[in-house]
Parts: structure tokens; C-alpha cells; sequence
């Protein structure tokens, strides 16, 4: 019965005729887990996609309603609370998915001939993927999500020519209003996705096409002359079916995948809402979700003066380099041992980033607005002048930068010991002066007390602080 | 599988010799049709290009907007002030206003600040005791007259326009300052 409705089917429509070379199409043998990384990425897609939609239907794209709908979500509805965690970590694995599997591109070489095309769709599917996420952060329409709106217009605004016109776009207006919601909206649920979805199909159309590559061998370069016929040789020897010999990895890893980011949603629940969206309350800390928090550190900590060209240059140099790297390196070795140059580069990258991602999330650049003044115990002992100076190293926000002992903030250097590095005269000219990143305090502090803030800082010398300790 | 399924145009004949096989016809019949496909779709398609990207050269209103009497500002003090914008549509709620931070200099001089860092536009924190503006985001520090006093911004912050009149101060709606600056009154 089954079979002869799915005869007529078939012979209508083809449908088996169609898919069935995909499943039976031979790949190479040793296509090992390092391979799985590609389809995990389609499988969050997809399951970004199912949830998203979910969602759509509770969540209400409106300046003034999005917030409260979101909390309604998050605080009084236990599935729709738990499809926000999913698609919260949902998105976080098809980042981490779309790295790794770009990595293992890169690292075997797959972009060489005649994968090209391959690649620089990736490129472009790599910086969508990454769109996804910040419109997605901004539909949270909270406060952190409305100054991200602010921050990246701002951004936008350092292009050359039409920065300007894009910040616009990207508020929708010329300030934060009723429509820039909208924007986002149909950026994120419209716009980026079909995107995707085009680009998708001839990224995959490709890996039909032109077959998974090989695992690289040493001392077996690509030459775009003999490769095809190298390749389906080897495929004819020794190849195995994609289904379900290679296959069955794939469908083995993404369901790990799907447990994992289940189980994930779970336990930690949907990202933190903070305060509702409100352009007028000023005591707020804009941060991007974990994967541009690392992007946020760079851009407080190079040198000042590179900043307009580095906030475009920046992902602009990154784009092209990525884009058109196979059209220069298009034949030639594969296997990452023969090719030091790109085993550094990943390894450079790699470090980089994971370095000022652990600054960004201890920000130590950002003043400490909220550390108290320092307590009796700190201070010691000390003349009254130095009494006042204590207070005023908190009141004129000292503290918010310089730590003493175990209070205060980053920026500046460590003053527990300072009495010992800088004598009196030292100290009055650095604070008068300030310097690269420190004020000058020459107008804000009278003489008196200039003077009795660094007869506070002469007391902090290691045999004070060592009874303080 | 026994009935293996054909396919229909497997058995079509060649499109050479055709009824209508005259290949400058076809040339022809090819070329109108793509261009009466592009003639469609530029017909739609600029439109709504148009509309989708206009706010690329939307031009709000300038407005001024009372924010209060002068004397509820003390001179030499620094306060967080907030208005609606220049062309708020009614659903865009709280998100409709801007904040700006006022000095008053003297008897009837003000200075109106934006609250937004010339670095990447966070919203900057006056530091009353401290004589300060800071970011919360990359440590940008400003002094009171908005002059960069620290940190990676690269201008000071930017001042809207702002004057007394009948004894209230009124502060001129503008747009978000991009890469640091406002454009000038209009």
C-alpha cells in the first residue's frame, strides 16, 4: 500500500529522482568527525528558523510593547520561556558551528581549487550569520539592546561617504524612534534570513557539485590542472556513500548538538532582560552578547587615534582578506603541517581574540561608578589632612579608575603602594598634569585640596598596607 | 521500482525545428522578454527600494522644546534633562524622547550637551562631586566644558542648540549626533 502511494508520487513528481543522487553520491573515505561541523551549522539554522517563528507568534514588534511581551514571555509562560532559550542558544551554537567549521576549512584547505566559490559564500553566509545575531540582541528592545542600536549607528557612521545615510537606516530616522524596532525586525525575521537561505542553496549546491574534499595528505598538493580527475578516481576506488557511511556523523553530532543546546536552555534560562527600554535613563552598561563582546575590547583598547579606521577598516580588511583568499591561494599544499604560515595565522587569531575576550568581560577600562568610599580600615591611621584626602579620592572619582587595596577600579595603575613609587612633588604634578588616560585634575581640585589628596596617597606605603592586610 | 517514472520532455524533439524555429525570431521573442521582465520589475522594484531606504534621507523637524524654568536650575551645576524628539511618531512611546545634559553658565546662559560619547555614542554619566562626564563603556572621560579629558574619544562631546525664552530654557530637537557631531541648526 505504502509503496505504490509513493510510486505514484514519485512518478509525478520526480521528488526520489531528485534527492536520490544527493543520499547515494559517493565521498571520500576518512571523512572523519572533523567534518560534521558544516551540517551542525544547517541544523541550527534550521532550528533557529522552527523556534524563531515560534516565537513570532507572542512576540509583538512594537516600540512601546516589545519589552513587556518579552517579559511576559520570559517571566509567565514556561514554553515560550523555553523557546526563547533555545533560540538564545540556538544562535550561540550556529556562531560556535559556523567558526569551527570555518576553521576546518581553513585549516585542511578546502578552499583550494575548486571549492573557491565555496569558500566565499561562506564568507558572506559567516558576516550574515553574524548580522543575525545583533539584530537579533536588539529585538530584546531593552536598554542594553537600545544603546546597541545607538552604538552600532554610530559605527555605521564612520564609513566614508554614506556612514551617515546607513546610521540613519539603521535607527530608522535621524534619532531612535516608533520605527526603529520595525527596522530591526524585518531585518532579523525577513530580510537576513532569505538572505542566508539564497546564499545557502548554492553553498550547498557546491558540496554536490564538487564533493566534500578529500582529508588532506602531506606532500599532495592541489593542481587545479589534474584535481578533478584525481578526485573522481579516488572516489571510484575507495569512495563510500554519503548515505549513510558519512552521513550518520553528521545526524549523530547535530542531534548531540540539539540535546546540548536543550538541555542549556533548561538549566540557564533565556539571557538576563535588564531594564526597559528608556533613551532618558542614563545609568545603564551597554554590552554585546558573548560573541562580540571580545570586538567591544579591541575597540577600547587600541591606540585612540586609529579608531575611525579600525572600526570600518577593521571588519572591512577582515571581509575581504577571508573573501578573496582562495583566488591567491588556490593550489598548492593542503595538509596544515605543510603550511606553517597558516597554522601561526590561526593560532595569532585564535589567541587574540580569546585575549580580549577575557578583558571585555572584566572591562577594566570602565570606570567603577558604584565603589564605595574607603573604608576606615583602609585609610589608617593618618592625619586629618589625609582623612580629607581619602574622601576626596572617592568624591572626585579617583577611586573609579585607581584601586587601593581590595576597592576601586582598573584603568589607572595600582595605587595601594604608591607612597613608595612618587614622592609628593611626582604625585601633585600627575594628578595637575593627568596624562594619556587620566584627567587633569587642575581645574577640579582646589590648591588645598590637591595638597590633601596627596598627603593621603604619601601615607600608602607597604608597611601600612601590610597592617591594613 | 517497475515502473521506472520518464520523463515528459525526454521526448519532445529537438527545440531546432520547431513551428517557430527561425533564429532571429527567437533572438527576438529572448530579448523582448527580458526586457519586459526588467521593465515589471523596475516598475515594483523602485518603489519599494524607495521606501524601504528612505529613511537613509529622512530629515526630521527642529523643534524646540521647553525643558523647564530657568530658575529650576542652579547656575554652575550639570543635570540630566530629557524632551520628546522633533517628529515622534505616536507608538514609538518612551523611545520618542532624547536626554541631554544642561549647564547653566550664568543668569541666562546655558549649555546643552549630548549624553551620547563621540567614540561610539554610549551614554555618557555626569560625575557630579567629581567634575566629570565618564562612559560606562571604553572609560572616555570628559570635563565639564565637554573637552576630552581621558580615554579613547576622539571630540568633545557634542553641544545642542539651546536658548531662554519667556524664562524657560528650551533646547532644540536634533538628530543623534553621528561620529560625534551635530548638524548645524536648520
Amino acid at each position: 500500500m505504502f509503496r505504490r502511494v509513493g510510486n505514484w508520487i514519485e512518478e509525478r513528481t520526480g521528488i526520489g529522482e531528485l534527492i536520490s543522487p544527493v543520499m547515494s553520491h559517493l565521498v571520500p573515505r576518512g571523512s572523519s568527525w572533523m567534518y560534521v561541523f558544516g551540517s551542525a551549522t544547517l541544523f541550527a539554522f534550521i532550528l533557529q528558523i522552527v523556534t524563531g517563528i515560534a516565537l513570532s507568534f507572542v512576540y509583538v514588534p512594537s516600540s512601546t510593547q516589545a519589552y513587556e511581551s518579552l517579559k511576559f514571555i520570559t517571566e509567565n509562560s514556561a514554553l515560550d520561556h523555553f523557546l526563547r532559550s533555545v533560540h538564545y542558544f540556538g544562535a550561540s551554537a550556529m556562531i560556535l558551528m559556523v567558526g569551527l567549521h570555518m576553521l576546518r576549512t581553513f585549516l585542511f584547505a578546502s578552499y583550494k581549487y575548486p571549492r573557491e566559490a565555496s569558500w566565499m559564500s561562506g564568507t558572506v553566509l559567516l558576516f550574515l550569520t553574524l548580522a543575525m545575531g545583533f539584530t537579533g540582541q536588539i529585538l530584546r528592545w531593552d536598554q542594553t539592546a537600545i544603546w546597541s542600536v545607538v552604538v552600532g549607528a554610530q559605527q555605521a557612521g564612520y564609513v566614508p561617504l554614506i556612514g551617515p545615510a546607513l546610521a540613519r537606516f539603521m535607527l530608522a530616522g535621524e534619532s531612535l524612534g516608533g520605527q526603529t524596532l520595525s527596522q530591526f525586525f524585518a531585518l532579523h525575521v525577513f530580510v537576513f534570513p532569505v538572505l542566508i537561505g539564497a546564499l545557502l542553496g548554492p553553498h550547498l549546491w557546491m558540496v554536490i557539485r564538487n564533493g566534500i574534499s578529500e582529508p588532506p595528505k602531506r606532500g599532495k598538493p592541489v593542481d587545479p590542472r589534474t584535481y578533478n580527475k584525481e578526485y573522481h578516481e579516488l572516489l571510484e576506488k575507495d569512495g563510500v556513500p554519503f548515505w549513510p557511511d558519512a552521513a550518520w556523523r553528521d545526524v549523530a553530532f547535530a542531534v548531540a548538538m540539539i540535546v546540548a543546546i536543550v538541555g542549556l536552555a533548561i538549566v540557564m534560562g533565556p539571557p538576563h532582560l535588564v531594564d526597559a527600554p528608556n533613551p532618558t535613563n542614563l545609568v545603564t552598561t551597554p554590552k554585546p552578547d558573548w560573541y562580540l563582546l571580545w570586538y567591544f575590547g579591541v575597540l577600547a583598547l587600541i591606540p585612540h587615534a586609529w579608531t575611525p579606521y579600525i572600526i570600518i577598516g577593521g571588519p572591512g580588511v577582515v571581509f575581504l582578506t577571508l573573501f578573496l583568499m582562495p583566488l591567491f591561494a588556490r593550489a598548492g599544499e593542503r595538509h596544515p603541517f605543510r603550511r606553517p604560515w597558516a597554522l601561526g595565522t590561526v593560532a595569532v587569531v585564535v589567541v587574540t581574540i580569546a585575549a580580549f575576550w577575557s578583558l571585555a568581560t572584566w572591562e577594566p577600562w570602565s570606570p567603577r561608578y558604584e565603589a564605595p568610599p574607603l573604608s576606615a580600615e583602609v585609610v589608617g591611621n593618618v592625619s586629618a589632612e589625609a582623612q580629607h584626602g581619602a574622601q576626596l579620592f572617592h568624591d572626585k572619582g579617583c577611586i573609579e579608575c585607581h584601586r587601593i587595596g581590595n576597592d576601586g577600579g582598573f584603568r589607572g595603575p595600582d595605587l595601594t603602594n604608591v607612597g613608595n613609587r612618587l614622592d609628593d612633588k611626582e604625585l601633585t604634578w600627575r594628578i595637575a598634569n593627568g596624562g594619556y588616560n587620566m584627567p587633569s585634575f587642575a581645574k577640579i581640585l582646589s590648591a588645598k585640596e590637591l595638597n590633601d589628596l596627596v598627603a593621603f596617597l604619601e601615607t600608602r606605603k607597604p608597611t601600612l598596607s601590610a597592617e591594613s592586610k | 521500482m517497475t515502473d521506472k517514472p520518464t520523463s515528459p520532455t525526454a521526448e519532445g524533439g529537438s527545440p531546432q525545428h520547431g513551428p517557430e524555429g527561425d533564429p532571429g525570431r527567437r533572438k527576438f521573442l529572448a530579448r523582448v522578454s527580458v526586457a519586459l521582465g526588467a521593465f515589471a520589475g523596475l516598475l515594483v522594484g523602485l518603489p519599494v527600494l524607495g521606501a524601504v531606504l528612505k529613511p537613509m534621507v529622512a530629515r526630521e523637524p527642529r523643534v524646540w522644546r521647553n525643558v523647564g524654568a530657568v530658575d529650576d536650575f542652579k547656575v554652575g551645576t550639570t543635570v540630566a534633562v530629557s524632551y520628546e524628539n522633533g517628529a515622534t511618531k505616536p507608538w514609538a512611546g518612551v523611545t520618542g524622547k532624547t536626554a541631554a545634559y544642561l549647564r547653566r553658565d550664568g543668569a541666562s546662559e546655558f549649555t546643552c550637551f549630548t549624553v551620547n560619547c563621540s567614540h561610539l555614542g554610549c551614554p555618557v554619566r555626569w560625575e557630579q562631586s567629581a567634575d566629570l562626564f565618564m562612559c560606562p563603556c571604553h572609560g572616555g572621560v570628559y570635563y565639564s566644558n565637554g573637552d576630552v579629558a581621558a580615554g579613547p574619544p576622539p571630540r568633545p562631546l557634542a553641544r545642542y542648540p539651546v536658548r531662554v525664552r519667556g524664562g524657560n530654557v528650551e533646547i532644540q530637537t536634533t538628530p543623534l549626533p553621528i561620529d560625534g557631531r551635530v548638524p548645524g541648526p536648520s
